[in-house]
């Protein structure tokens, strides 16, 4: 069966998956909608958590941008694991026994009014956005490849689907659907890498098999063969390429880490188990289901990588030393030009393809990073069951994580800002019609915003981390852990940590993301310390921190009741059911 | 000090030592000394490049376990479960 077919099957079926389950467990009252009710127990609310948060950024992009940064991927394997260790110690149980619904309900009853719930609507929506513009840059490319289309194309089909598919489920739907979309994913991504493995090195299991030695017999380990070919062609050694310096690398990573801490989707999570000590417990399963797939990126981009070198110059074989001849490209190279997102140009002439790090004689003009991952089993030769499957993991972590997050927006719109400041006697229905209506409208701007998006995938979701960061996760910190917090401290905090975060990235991508709006220019790039506007987020919470505490220095302490209130979410005991207001 | 205070002290203890490890296992063997533990190699994999791309993570999980066990039985010893 040809692979167009094939894929579509694969996909197909999984799809009638999801939106069965999706039809069995239709949210029927708002609180289904945002929370599932509780009866989720740790392992299951922790897979459903690792599919909710692992998105197209980590399956389709990671393990691509790792291929082409090396070392200096690394910040994206310990940022998106580290930061559920922030979660579970500091943040999850707290916000778990303070039991409502949404990150802007604690905000803005921990720092005593509505302004203080806006604003933090206002910084999540921003951040939420951004994230799902990453997402569409990965649905894209995932469906052009699958209708071998252009991009664009792809792109407007991935919009009407996750505009259905966000729109019929709610929570509660989504839990139980998440849990066979992590299924599906883990298996997608895991079965390319095992065979690959297998093959490079005859280790079966891709973790080890990166440290294991070359089983063409020349005994050299992967990691030192990768080494060298990058080396002979100009690219730095992969296992020490710093991105940037070591600086950018510590701010990019932590930024990463204390975004994941700041993000909504992923604490609402907390928000649905039963007990205080079910939110540690389900950090700890949702980071041992991350951990599976974060620990076999490495693996899958390194040998990406080798095995695409070996596809333009071969270093055994008939054709070894010599570059592959232009009429000798395989098919999905070809396949990939029809995206666009693949592109040569044979500069000298020579009817050869060169990839060399030189610019002027590289003649690889543009291969995107999220490419990668789909590109790998096709490029390692695997049967078109394996690459259809890789698609349907694709669209499978993509769509979770997308239906999530424009739950979360949904809910901050309807929620937060219709029903809890300026229509606070809307009924069900009205609140649940608000919420359809906020996610067509995210699904619009992030589909149009991602037609040109602002980086890879991996890269614009990079961005909406640091928003959080610089954001969210400094306000719930002080929240818990500082009694004498108070709100006219955590809204000059939140409002310099996202001002100049935002200033930063928008001079670097443009206002909004829209490459004509860019400004000061001659600032030049990267000019903070040489940090990246992607790992900002971290620069803008030690902002955020330094301006709360000097405002809170110079105003009043907060009233009586918020420091008791704060002393209650400490202890665990007399956590009530999740309520709203 | 009230029983919830000394809870919450113990709490703060906890969490403090697990930081420590996590950003030991991250930040400084993955990041800072990364370069200087290169030089020690564990099979194929050069020792900094091990922690940043699968050493920290294996922490991270155990840690994570550790602290909500932890945290659990701080839970008992202070009796302020949840029932």
């Amino acid at each position: 069966m040809d692979l167009q077919t094939l894929t579509y099957i694969v996909v197909g079926a999984t799809f009638a998956l999801y939106i069965g389950i999706a039809i069995w467990a239709r949210a029927k009252s708002t609180s289904d909608f945002y929370v599932a009710g509780k009866g989720v127990p740790p392992v299951l609310n922790g897979m459903a958590t690792a599919a909710d948060w692992m998105s197209a950024a980590s399956f389709i992009s990671m393990a691509g941008l790792i291929a082409f940064y090396g070392y200096g991927g690394s910040v994206f394997l310990m940022g998106w694991t580290g930061g559920y260790v922030l979660l579970a110690m500091l943040l999850a149980p707290y916000l778990r026994k303070y039991g409502k619904f949404t990150v802007p309900e604690f905000i803005g009853d921990r720092y005593y009014g509505k302004s203080a719930r806006i604003l933090a609507v206002i910084c999540l929506i921003i951040a939420s956005i951004t994230y799902v513009i990453g997402q569409m840059k990965g649905i894209g490319v995932a469906f052009s490849r699958f209708l071998e289309t252009d991009y664009d194309t792809g792109l407007y089909i991935g919009m009407g689907i996750v505009f259905i598919y966000a729109v019929m489920g709610g929570m509660k739907g989504i839990t139980y659907t998440q849990i066979a979309q992590y299924c599906v994913l883990i298996f997608a991504y895991t079965v390319p890498a095992v065979f690959i493995s297998m093959h490079l090195t005859g280790n079966p299991i891709p973790q080890l098999g990166l440290g294991s030695t070359m089983s063409d017999g020349s005994g050299m380990f992967l990691l030192d063969k990768l080494d060298a070919t990058m080396k002979d062609l100009g690219f730095g050694t992969y296992t020490d390429k710093e991105r940037l310096s070591t600086f950018n690398m510590f701010v990019y990573t932590m930024s990463l880490m204390i975004g994941t801490a700041g993000l909504p989707h992923v604490i609402m999570r907390f928000f649905t188990v039963p007990k205080v000590r079910d939110a540690r417990a389900s950090a700890g399963w949702a980071l041992v289901f991350i951990a599976l797939l974060y620990t076999v990126a490495p693996a899958v981009g390194a040998m990406a990588r080798l095995n695409l070198m070996e596809t333009i110059h071969p270093t055994s074989g008939p054709n070894a030393g010599q570059w592959v001849e232009v009429d000798q490209r395989p098919q999905w190279f070809k396949n990939w030009e029809k995206t666009g997102l693949l592109k040569f140009e044979d500069k000298n002439g020579d009817g050869r393809i060169q990839y060399v790090a030189d610019k002027e004689k590289n003649e690889m003009v543009k291969v995107d990073r999220d490419i990668m991952v789909l590109a790998n089993p096709e490029i390692a030769k695997l049967p078109n069951w394996v690459v259809a499957l890789v698609v349907a993991g694709g669209l499978a972590a993509a769509l979770s994580t997308a239906a999530g997050l424009l739950l979360a927006i949904a809910s901050s719109i309807s929620h937060d800002l219709l029903k809890g400041v300026f229509v606070p006697n809307i009924s069900e229905k009205g609140e649940l019609l608000a919420s359809r209506f906020a996610m067509a409208g995210a699904i619009a701007a992030a589909g149009y915003l991602g037609l040109h998006p602002p980086d890879f995938a991996a890269g614009t979701v990079a961005l909406a981390f640091g928003l959080a960061a610089s954001s969210i996760f400094p306000a719930l910190m002080m929240g818990i852990f500082s009694k004498k917090m108070n709100k006219q401290g955590a809204m000059a905090g939140m409002l310099v940590g996202i001002g100049i975060t935002l200033f930063y990235v928008f001079q670097h991508k443009g206002i909004f993301f829209i490459a004509d709006w860019k400004y000061l220019q001659s600032w030049g790039s990267n000019w903070f310390m040489g940090v990246e506007p992607n790992a900002f987020g971290a620069i803008g919470a030690v902002f955020n921190f330094v301006t709360a505490f000097i405002v809170a220095k110079l105003t009043a302490p907060p009233p009586e009741h918020i420091q008791h209130m704060v002393e209650h979410i400490r202890v665990p005991v007399g956590a009530g059911e999740a309520t709203g207001h | 000090m009230s029983k919830h205070a000394s809870y919450w002290k113990a709490n703060l203890r906890l969490v403090f030592g697990c930081l420590v490890v996590w950003f030991l296992a991250s930040f400084v063997f993955g990041i800072l000394l990364a370069e200087p533990l290169n030089s020690i190699r564990l099979g194929g994999y050069k020792l900094g490049f091990w922690f940043s791309q699968q050493g920290s993570i294996y922490t991270f999980v155990a840690l994570t376990f550790f602290y909500a066990w932890r945290a659990n039985k701080l839970d008992h010893e202070f009796g302020v479960r949840e029932d």
